[in-house]
């Protein structure tokens, strides 16, 4: 059994207002050496079904379909075979 | 180990006794959730036998979940407000969500549709950043929760007070309609019936949570910190709608929510309510978590669960209805005629005891003493106060004031218009929802005033209930019902328990003299940290009925040319005051005396004036005074006034006509050909009124024995009312 | 198409787990305008006895992961695309906006608000376009007050897609002031080119994010949304 991890963010020329506030916030505590923050979000699940080729061409159109919307997600994802 | 859950030494002896033998882990546990304060109100239940609980509209529903009124022919509004402000000191976000998850199931599992929430907020004063942290993720997690339900919230109260600034108070109240014949009862009845759990699965959520939070005081290192619950709106969602088809079918006996003490609670209390007892297996209950103990499963407080109780051979009609919305359903016992509950956990007993007894806490009553405060509040003596030289910078104050300034930051996160019913939104006297295919209209107010109560707890509530009405009645509705909320510091401390007594005492004769019937409540001790408590705090959610749903009536101005006129009679009432506290810092004296026939008169006049058409706008003076009220209503109105106060006031200090709260007093306008016919009906219900001046120009200009003595533009105004808050918060 | 006009149109209006404003869209249709309305539950795969499909707002599948990602896969909406492909009229409404766009059947993607907090108020939209069976009895120019309510109507669509959609004159709705200016403040949520409402290219599917169902009765304090509902009923009521 694999354990996949994937992890879905803004593209890049999509204006994060999430990850500008975050910035703001951490720069008022004194944390002003972390820059261009943008907030994503982290999906991990068990995977079964085959051999790693296999998973990734499925985990791949899992992410397409569902996971990420293409007009405003890019997403990057590994499989760890267990 | 019976310390550790909370319970007494006297009380575990009790449950040896009930018992009959040493009590095993698992029924320890049950007794400790059941009987801690916030399950079983071993406090105080005593003093709530003194709220009457009949009134002019019938009552509906006593005993259960949620009470209500009958408000037209075969129609009931439930309605009930409970707390969360434990939780919501621990983690806001979630445990105000919660909160919201938590009152609605206490609607629909009556079988009624939820139509309105309002929230009723306290938090210490904005300037600390923990204030503003706390108040975000409050209204953050009210937002997502109330949102998703698609149930609107309607209004609420915003209040900041240093005393509670270890101890956030956060009331929810919750309303829903149903026809009267169809209320559905959480009472388990029929031997051999099955026993199903619906919902979300069982974690360990809260475990000791809202119960062991409720009963106990913040410690230093807040040791009694468990896991917070966690809320999903979304299958709340899917359940209200499951719910309501599923006693459609008429399969269903009984239904109850999961609140705190979650399995524990409501197979205990619908036993007893029915007579009968339940024998349940716990292995069979859909758990998110692997190796849970029976205890476990027991004082979970998994949120979005529910049980029911259905009849036996129908239960796959039932099942398939929870099926179809994607939730689970799973038959885990059945009623016994035995009235024990008996709970297995694969197939051996690990509780055995008696619904009733378990179902019936013992009750205390504790010691009460009149603390030394109270005695020098109401001594004090204000007559000495300078008095302001500029009453238009006073008022400006005011209105940046967070107890006073506009709560739209709050409200416009909340959906208020969702199922199409508010025709009164937030930021008004009162809501006033329509009920669709019916003529009649509800309206609905949370009022609480913690400062008052403190100095006077006996005439403080007795104020909260006369402010309540009061700002139904502007509306355009009569006072209905009342459901409470009892917020507390330790009732163990005398000089609390006074507290609590003197403002169930008023209260209780406040309801019975304007014929209110208290039908539902919720109390919350031990608001209290190391540091300090709670300013006594019982918050009101009162429900009235418009006879003519159009026939309501808003707070701004309407149209130039418009005469203002008073209604009631200013004294010169400044001790707790809002002015008192921001102006002189100071927070003492004797709140505003109340003079309940006083009050009637001048609601009745109101009420009929509104009725038959002659008020353009009706807003009541509460907080800031006259000189407020006149404020908001040119703001609402976009117009300016021109204000002339009586002469009759002459002897009072000037402060205290601009500021003062003196209760019983109503700022109506209406057209010039009106006035008299208004002034008629004042006469007849014996109310005092004055004409104040007229609705004209853009600034509001108030003036005093020919003398000038405030003008401040009313998009001044409006910028620092409107403005106050965000600024405040988002610092 | 041409059997709507004219006749008595049939709505349907959607239900998916989740879904709140589903009643408030059937009582504007039923009370309000008098048109014959039914739900429709979302495992239903036979659309074929209507002339317009509502997706009413809401939080579907409580927006998890994204609003309406999960929605669009509902049994229901492979026959509403079908619906829509023989020229079905199909209104998406707040959360049925979000579903339309993740479904493809309007161009574009929802995002959050750009001030991060759920928005609920009334604003003032500006019809830009007449040309549709949705606005065809506004007028073009007009301003409406309307209700929003929404935490994600942040609109967005690339380059390409925002110059197809004005070359065919496909933005229906702009956050306007109450005077009918494209201002930024007007814009409630950051939504690009203050953008509230669109149609596809053939015109009969529009999605938009203010609620014309929560103004169609005038006691709720404004009816400028009925003018959506004469305009695909062709003025019967």
């Amino acid at each position: 059994m694999a354990k996949a991890r994937v992890i879905i963010t803004l593209k890049k020329t999509i204006m994060d207002a999430q990850g500008q506030t975050i910035e703001n916030a951490l720069h008022n505590l004194g944390y002003r050496g972390a820059q261009n923050i943008r907030m994503g979000k982290y999906v991990e699940m068990d995977l079964n079904g085959g051999p790693k080729a296999e998973l990734e061409k499925q985990l791949d159109a899992m992410c397409r379909q569902l996971l990420a919307n293409p007009i405003i997600e890019d997403f990057t994802f590994e499989i760890e075979e267990g | 180990m019976w310390r550790e859950l909370g319970l007494s030494d006297s009380e575990f002896e009790r449950i040896v006794r009930t018992v009959g033998r040493e009590p095993t882990p698992t029924e320890l546990a049950m007794f400790s959730v059941e009987w801690s304060e916030h399950c079983g109100y071993p406090r105080s239940r005593p003093l709530l036998g003194l709220f009457p609980t009949e009134g002019k509209y019938a009552s509906r529903a006593q005993g259960e979940d949620a009470g209500g009124i009958e408000v037209a022919p075969n129609l009931t509004v439930l309605f009930k407000m409970e707390s969360h402000n434990h939780p919501s000191q621990v983690e806001p976000f979630q445990g105000a969500a919660t909160g919201v998850g938590g009152i609605i199931r206490d609607i629909f599992t009556m079988g009624a549709r939820p139509i309105a929430v309002l929230d009723s907020l306290r938090f210490g004063e904005l300037d600390q950043p923990r204030a503003r942290y706390l108040m975000k993720g409050v209204v953050n997690g009210i937002s997502f929760y109330g949102n998703c339900l698609g149930v609107p919230t309607v209004g609420g109260e915003l209040r900041f007070e240093d005393a509670y600034r270890g101890n956030c108070l956060v009331n929810v109240m919750a309303l829903g309609v149903v026809e009267s014949d169809k209320i559905a009862t959480s009472r388990a009845t029929g031997a051999g019936n099955p026993v199903i759990i619906v919902g979300n699965s069982t974690g360990r959520d809260g475990i000791g949570g809202a119960s062991i939070l409720a009963s106990h005081e913040f410690g230093e290192g807040e040791e009694k910190r468990p896991t917070v619950q966690i809320g999903d709106p979304f299958t709340e969602k899917c359940l209200i709608e499951a719910c309501l088809e599923a006693l459609k079918t008429g399969a269903v006996v009984g239904m109850k929510d999961m609140g705190a003490a979650g399995i524990t609670c409501t197979t205990c209390e619908m036993s007893a309510a029915g007579g009968h007892g339940m024998d349940v297996e716990l292995q069979k209950v859909p758990r998110r978590e692997p190796g849970m103990e029976p205890w476990e499963l027991m004082m979970s407080e998994s949120q979005e669960r529910m049980l029911l109780v259905a009849q036996k051979g129908r239960e796959d009609e039932v099942i398939g209805v929870f099926r179809k919305w994607g939730l689970n359903a799973v038959i885990f016992g059945q009623v016994t005629d035995d009235g024990v509950l008996r709970v297995r956990d694969n197939g051996e007993i690990v509780a055995e005891v008696d619904a009733q007894a378990l179902a019936s806490p013992p009750t205390y009553e504790l010691p009460w003493e009149e603390p030394a405060y109270y005695r020098e509040a109401q001594a004090a003596d204000l007559s000495t106060l300078p008095l302001p030289k500029d009453m238009a910078a006073v008022l400006r104050d005011l209105l940046a004031s967070p107890n006073i300034a506009s709560a739209e930051w709050v409200y416009q996160q909340y959906d208020h218009m969702v199922q199409t019913n508010t025709v009164v939104a937030p930021g008004g006297d009162a809501a006033v929802l329509q009920l669709k295919g019916y003529r009649q209209g509800i309206a609905v107010t949370t009022d609480g005033n913690g400062r008052y109560c403190y100095l006077d707890p006996y005439m403080g509530a007795q104020l909260v209930l006369a402010e309540a009405t009061r700002n139904l009645v502007c509306v355009g509705a009569e006072p209905a019902g009342v459901t409470d909320c009892l917020n507390f510091g330790n009732p163990e401390k005398p000089d609390r328990f006074w507290q609590f007594r003197r403002c169930v005492e008023g209260l209780a004769d406040a309801c019975r003299f304007f014929e209110l019937p208290v039908v539902s409540g919720n109390v919350s001790f031990y608001n209290e940290t190391s540091d300090a408590a709670v300013y006594p705090t019982p918050v009101l959610g009162v429900v009235g009925v418009l006879d003519d749903v159009r026939k309501h009536c808003t707070s701004g101005f309407k149209q130039a040319g418009d005469a203002i006129l008073l209604l009631g009679e200013t004294h010169e009432d400044l001790g707790g005051t809002e002015y008192l506290k921001r102006n002189h810092r100071m927070v003492t004296g004797r709140p505003p005396a109340l003079n309940l026939d006083a009050e009637k008169k001048v609601q009745a006049a109101c009420l009929e004036a509104i009725r038959v058409g002659l008020a353009a706008s009706a807003h009541d003076c509460s907080d800031g005074g006259l000189a407020v009220t006149l404020a908001e209503s040119c703001i609402y109105g976009g117009l300016g006034a021109e204000i002339t106060l009586p002469a009759s006031e002459s002897k009072l200090r000037l402060d205290a006509r601009l500021f003062g709260e003196s209760p019983s007093r109503i700022v109506l306008s209406a057209a010039p050909d009106k006035v008299k016919q208004i002034e008629a009906i004042a006469k007849k219900f014996d109310a005092p009124v004055t004409t104040l001046g007229k609705v004209g120009g853009d600034r509001v200009l108030i003036s005093a024995e020919g003398k000038q003595v405030a003008a401040i533009a009313v998009a001044e105004m409006e910028g620092i009312w409107r403005s106050a808050i965000r600024e405040l918060v988002e610092q | 198409m041409a059997t709507a006009i004219g006749s008595k149109l049939r709505f349907g209006v959607v239900i998916f787990p989740g879904s709140n404003c589903d009643t408030d869209a059937w009582h504007a249709l039923h009370d309000q305008m008098g048109a014959p309305v039914e739900y429709i539950w979302h495992q239903e795969t036979d659309v074929s006895g209507y002339d317009c499909i509502i997706l009413p707002g809401g939080f579907s599948y409580g927006d998890y992961l994204r609003t309406g990602a999960v929605a669009r896969f509902s049994p229901v909406m492979k026959a509403v695309a079908e619906f829509a492909e023989r020229g079905g009229l199909v209104l998406g409404i707040c959360n049925g906006f979000q579903i339309l766009c993740e479904a493809g059947m309007v161009p574009g993607a929802m995002m959050r608000n750009a001030g991060l907090k759920f928005v609920c108020k009334c604003v003032h939209i500006r019809v830009e376009t007449t040309d549709t069976p949705f606005t065809r009895a506004m007028k073009k120019g007009a301003v409406l007050r309307i209700p929003i309510a929404h935490g994600e109507g942040n609109y967005y669509c690339d380059e390409a897609t925002l110059t197809e959609l004005k070359r065919s004159d496909r933005i229906v709705f702009r956050y306007c002031t109450p005077g009918g200016e494209i201002t930024t403040e007007a814009n409630p949520n950051g939504a690009l080119d203050n953008i509230a409402g669109i149609c596809n290219a053939g015109r009969n599917v529009l999605g938009m994010m203010p609620h014309p169902e929560r103004s169609s009765d005038p006691i709720l304090g404004s009816a400028d949304g009925r003018l959506v509902w004469e305009s695909l009923i062709g003025g019967q009521s």
